[in-house]
């Protein structure tokens, strides 16, 4: 896959776009796929004439060649596919007067036929299957991205109101069912109607009475059925709401669970879980009793005819006004018209569900004041600078619930002009702020850049040249590189080059999602717009990122994340390349600060009492689960090589030493007691477990142990440490013992297992386990109480002078933040949003109470760092900033005071203090 | 030095010289063994208080801070028990440790022994004892400094 950078033309529009949706199911099938179910059904018309040409072969097969008719002369020949057809005012007409084939030849022949016209059947009915099923999926896609599309378009005030998982049910869930309906939409009733038809016509033309009474009954079956039906669209729509408030009510119980456990109120939500699942399955089992009672009635009516043909055109027959040859060929004629009929009813109840559906989703998605799609078109090219004041003129903003935010603010930020928005408790700085990201929409009055109307700029503009950063932070669940770079993702700015297999996926990737009215932006694309953050590619950009992460204090965090996890060496070769050397400088360091005893290294040949028996008996990280800790014991390599060793007996003896102290220990703890964290060799869970194993094991010599009870008592000494523990139990012989079976393991490592585990080995990067213990490559002292930080902080300025500092950082931006960046802290998460905000270098950099987490010192700093970063390179911003502290105010150039909505006092920090007013109050 | 060891060593500790066997090994167990060289600060005047400290082998002393600097006001001796005021009280470390030789000492964490004081009646009722013990002390200490007046 190469990249190359793309010189397309300045923007493009998304299609398929529309204004509003398409109210009628119908109508929305008939405008995106009418070609296609024309073409369908013609070759459904086409299909038809093998079809019906099989029906008449057996017949043929029958009478001809098995029955022997016009072969009744020995050697007798008939021909076989013979053309000749009556043409009206030609006469009889000789295409092709056959071949002369005998009877076997004949039988053969058209069996053949019989075959091939299966084989034919069989194929058209593929295609159309295949055809259909392609058209619904497309469709479904089609819908799907709509659907999408508009959500990226509604406006603000929407999600106030929405629960997020009601959303999704519906671009997932509600609408699948179209899916399967799309295909069938025209070709099923053109068909079965048809096929109706036919038969309904060929019954009338028996007998004209009889035809009546089919007719009625038919009429009373479309008259009455539909109505039936009409409960069953009530309900159908009762089930889809109820559904939809179902899964909604689920998500709020996922996003809202602390809440749940904080408040005790786990029992009223599975009351109020079970209370909605009663009304579902009420509705559903209506729905069904409603179901079943159509379907019975239906069904009735269809078996009443005949008996009213038996009845009635009996009558006419003993009377003689009918002959008993027309009543044979109606009744015959009558079982091909329920069929069609069920089919078709069967096709317009799903009609009807699909169509409920699909209202109840496009009333959902029918919104006021949707952004235009002009907004958010796709643009390739930066737009200029906003070198233009931004101001707010005559601005009124309520909230939902009608209270006034702002009430006819009116002012002007400069460009590079720096401005602290300080606010009383319903100030209403808050709300300016949002109106300033587009956030909140303006009731009356409007924001405007220079003679331009804020809210009419493309978001190729404001999300460009504006950033934002707010109190309310959302990440997504990708990694913090992926969080910190999303903002300058605007377009897809390479285009990449596919070889072989690739490109042909590629291709039908576009193909396909043209096809479907969905754009063909290619997310494989570099997305990332370097020249934003100030960077001239990947290369450089991480420098850019430094500088921001530093900004905000949040490098360290990020290292520390780095050194807990375990490096992708696809990504970090460096790390790797350079462990020796890192180790080595390590080394040298702790021996110049007399730090040497903090660490105690690995050796291969050497016994680590830091580091518990099983790994020095493993001497590498477990690469996979067969090694993995809890399992170890039981591994029967591993079992055989302590064997071999003598070391079996000896830990099965240091294991029960281990279990008895251990249950003397903390036998007579609660389970929850804080002391278990201690404990090492078994949780609280664990230990009625091994105190029966030990009652039971306690007097049996060790040969009349089973392998299962063996291994577990062993697995206890495995995790035990002698200066941790202080158990005694570890002798110069034992740990030479443990050495020698050490290299016994890895001499005759079956081949099965040399995936399962990565030796430690002084001269390489060991992948399985974290940065940190690659670096110590040893084990912290057991008794040094600041150890982890001293080394921490060692480790820190060592990485700094090899230049492998970026590198680290490097690996902690890999850290994958959680759902909604939860496995940070709220204080990381608003450090990593104003990073966010500043890495893209805007022109106007609005932050909203944006580190209201932190403690003050900890803002000033930040504030202080933020507002020297922007402003690096003779970069001038303006900085609009709500503070959550009035003595913050005095960084900036000018302070603007609210109080209830209104704009009371805007000058500088000195001329404002001086004043006496509201904030010369709120500072003191 | 075993966890065995241990044990006897804080038997001798006359604030866990009622306390049963059991709960002592306990909280050997569940403490931690550290080491300091000579000079190595324990802890801080005005720091949080997070652990108490028995001292193991080797010496300390007890500096409080004054105008002039640091003062030596007393020296612990193996088989001595320091900080378990300020776990006790919530309140900062009145004076600073140091390490006056190579030191071992056990680490026992604030957690563990308001937790153990909890679970041992025996223990609470030693812990009051020698406080007030001291109490009585530093109260004949007062009066003998005033009337020196």
């Amino acid at each position: 896959m190469r990249q190359q950078l793309l010189f397309h033309p300045a923007s493009f529009q998304l299609k398929g776009a529309q204004s509003h949706m398409e109210p009628s199911l119908a109508r929305y099938i008939w405008k995106h796929t009418k070609k296609q179910q024309l073409w369908i059904l013609m070759i459904v018309v086409l299909s038809m004439i093998p079809y019906f040409m099989s029906f008449d072969l057996p017949k043929l097969i029958v009478n001809g060649p098995i029955q022997g008719r016009g072969f009744e002369q020995p050697g007798a020949t008939q021909p076989f596919m013979r053309l000749h057809y009556n043409l009206p005012f030609i006469g009889e007409v000789l295409f092709f007067s056959g071949f002369q084939l005998g009877r076997k030849a004949t039988l053969f022949a058209l069996s053949l036929v019989f075959l091939l016209l299966v084989v034919i059947n069989g194929l058209f009915k593929l295609y159309i299957n295949t055809y259909k099923g392609r058209l619904g999926e497309r469709m479904l896609r089609r819908i799907r991205f709509d659907l999408v599309d508009r959500v990226l378009r509604f406006p603000p005030v929407y999600f106030k109101r929405v629960k997020s998982a009601e959303v999704a049910t519906m671009v997932k869930d509600e609408v699948e069912p179209l899916g399967g309906f799309i295909g069938d939409a025209f070709l099923q009733p053109v068909l079965l109607g048809g096929q109706a038809l036919t038969a309904m016509l060929f019954i009338m033309v028996q007998n004209i009475w009889l035809g009546m009474i089919a007719v009625v009954i038919v009429v009373i079956q479309i008259v009455l059925i539909p109505r039936m039906r009409r409960r069953l669209i009530v309900l159908g729509r009762q089930r889809q709401l109820t559904a939809r408030a179902l899964s909604g009510r689920v998500g709020e119980i996922v996003d809202g669970i602390g809440a749940v456990h904080v408040h005790d109120t786990s029992n009223y939500e599975r009351a109020d879980i079970a209370a909605r699942l009663g009304l579902i399955f009420k509705i559903r089992f209506d729905l069904y009793q409603w179901k079943f009672m159509v379907k019975f009635l239906n069904n009735f009516l269809a078996q009443v005819t005949p008996f009213l043909f038996y009845m009635v055109g009996g009558y006419l027959v003993i009377q003689g006004r009918l002959d008993v040859g027309q009543l044979v060929a109606v009744i015959g004629a009558y079982k091909d018209l329920p069929g069609p009929m069920k089919e078709l009813i069967d096709w317009d109840q799903d009609r009807q569900d699909v169509q409920v559906k699909y209202q109840q989703v496009v009333e959902q998605f029918t919104v006021e004041g949707l952004i235009a799609p002009r907004i958010g078109a796709l643009t390739i090219d930066d737009p200029d600078p906003m070198t233009n004041p931004l101001s707010a003129i005559g601005l009124s903003i309520t909230d939902d619930g009608g209270a006034m935010l702002l009430n006819r603010i009116s002012l002007q930020v400069k460009p590079g002009e720096t401005v602290a928005l300080v606010s009383t408790a319903t100030g209403g700085a808050e709300a300016l702020a949002e109106a300033f990201a587009r956030l909140n929409w303006p009731d009356s009055g409007r924001i405007a850049s220079g003679a331009d109307d804020l809210l009419e700029l493309p978001e190729a503009v404001t999300g460009r040249r504006m950033s934002y950063a707010s109190s309310d932070v959302f990440l997504f669940q990708a990694s913090l590189r992926d969080n910190l770079l999303y903002g300058l993702k605007h377009a897809p700015l390479t285009s990449v080059t596919y070889d072989g297999a690739a490109a042909d996926q590629h291709r039908w990737n576009i193909d396909e999602a043209r096809r479907s009215g969905n754009p063909d932006l290619d997310i494989r694309s570099d997305w990332i717009n370097y020249a934003s953050a100030g960077a001239t590619g990947p290369h450089d950009l991480f420098e850019a990122v430094r500088r921001v992460l530093d900004a905000v204090v949040l490098s360290r965090d990020i290292l520390d994340l780095g050194l807990r996890s375990s490096a992708d060496l696809t990504r970090h070769t460096e790390l790797a390349r350079r462990i020796v050397e890192l180790r080595a400088a390590l080394r040298t360091r702790l021996e110049q600060e007399g730090l040497s005893g903090l660490v105690v290294p690995f050796e291969p040949g050497a016994y680590n009492k830091e580091a518990t028996i099983g790994q020095n008996l493993l001497f590498g990280a477990a690469a996979g689960p067969e090694l993995a800790d809890r399992v170890l014991a039981a591994n029967p390599y591993f079992a055989s090589v302590l064997k071999q060793a003598g070391l079996d007996r000896t830990l099965y003896g240091m294991g029960m030493e281990i279990a008895e102290q251990a249950i003397e220990l903390f036998a007579d703890l609660p389970p929850d007691h804080q002391f278990f964290q201690q404990l090492a060799f078994m949780s609280a869970e664990e230990i009625p477990a091994y105190e029966t194993l030990l009652q039971r094991l306690k007097n049996r010599p060790y040969e009349a142990v089973s392998e299962n009870d063996r291994a577990m008592i062993v697995s206890l000494s495995f995790a035990y440490i002698e200066p941790r523990h202080r158990f005694g139990l570890l002798s110069d012989e034992l740990m030479s013992k443990i050495v020698a079976a050490r290299n016994r393991f890895y001499e005759n490592l079956p081949p099965e297992l040399q995936n399962a585990i990565e030796r430690y080995d002084p001269a390489k990067y060991i992948a399985a386990a974290t940065v940190m213990d690659n670096v110590l490559f040893g084990r912290v002292g057991n008794n040094h109480p600041d150890a982890p930080d001293r080394i921490r902080s060692i480790l820190y300025d060592i990485l700094d002078e090899l230049g492998l500092y970026g590198e680290l950082l490097n690996v902690g931006l890999d850290f994958n933040v959680g759902a909604g960046g939860r496995r940070l802290t709220g204080g990381q998460r608003q450090k990593l949003d104003v990073a966010r905000a500043l890495l893209k270098r805007p022109d106007f950099l609005i932050l909203n109470r944006p580190l209201s987490a932190l403690d003050q010192r900890m803002q000033d700093k930040v504030l202080r760092n933020v507002l020297q970063e922007a402003r690096r390179d003779g970069h001038s911003p303006a900085i609009v900033w709500v503070v959550t502290n009035p003595a913050m105010a005095e960084m900036f150039d000018r302070v603007i005071v609210f109080d209830s909505g209104q704009l009371v006092e805007d000058g500088t920090h000195e001329t404002l203090l001086a004043e006496n007013g509201i904030f010369k109050e709120l500072v003191s | 030095m075993l966890l065995k060891d241990e044990v006897g060593m804080l038997q001798r500790v006359p604030l866990f010289s009622g306390i049963e066997l059991t709960k002592l090994k306990l909280l050997a167990f569940t403490s931690d063994r550290v080491s300091y060289s000579a000079g190595q600060i324990l802890f801080r005047q005005g720091d949080e208080g997070d652990a108490a400290y028995v001292i193991l082998s080797g010496r300390a002393d007890i500096l409080v801070d004054s105008d002039s600097g640091p003062i030596k006001v007393a020296e612990m001796v193996p088989n001595s028990i320091v900080g378990e005021i300020a776990i006790l009280c919530n309140s900062s470390r009145t004076a600073t440790v140091r390490a006056a030789s190579p030191l071992e000492v056990l680490r026992i964490r604030k957690d563990h022994f308001l937790r153990l004081m909890k679970e041992s009646p025996e223990m609470t009722i030693e812990i009051l004892r020698v406080l007030a013990d001291r109490l009585s002390h530093t109260t004949a200490d007062l009066i003998d400094a005033r009337s020196a007046k």
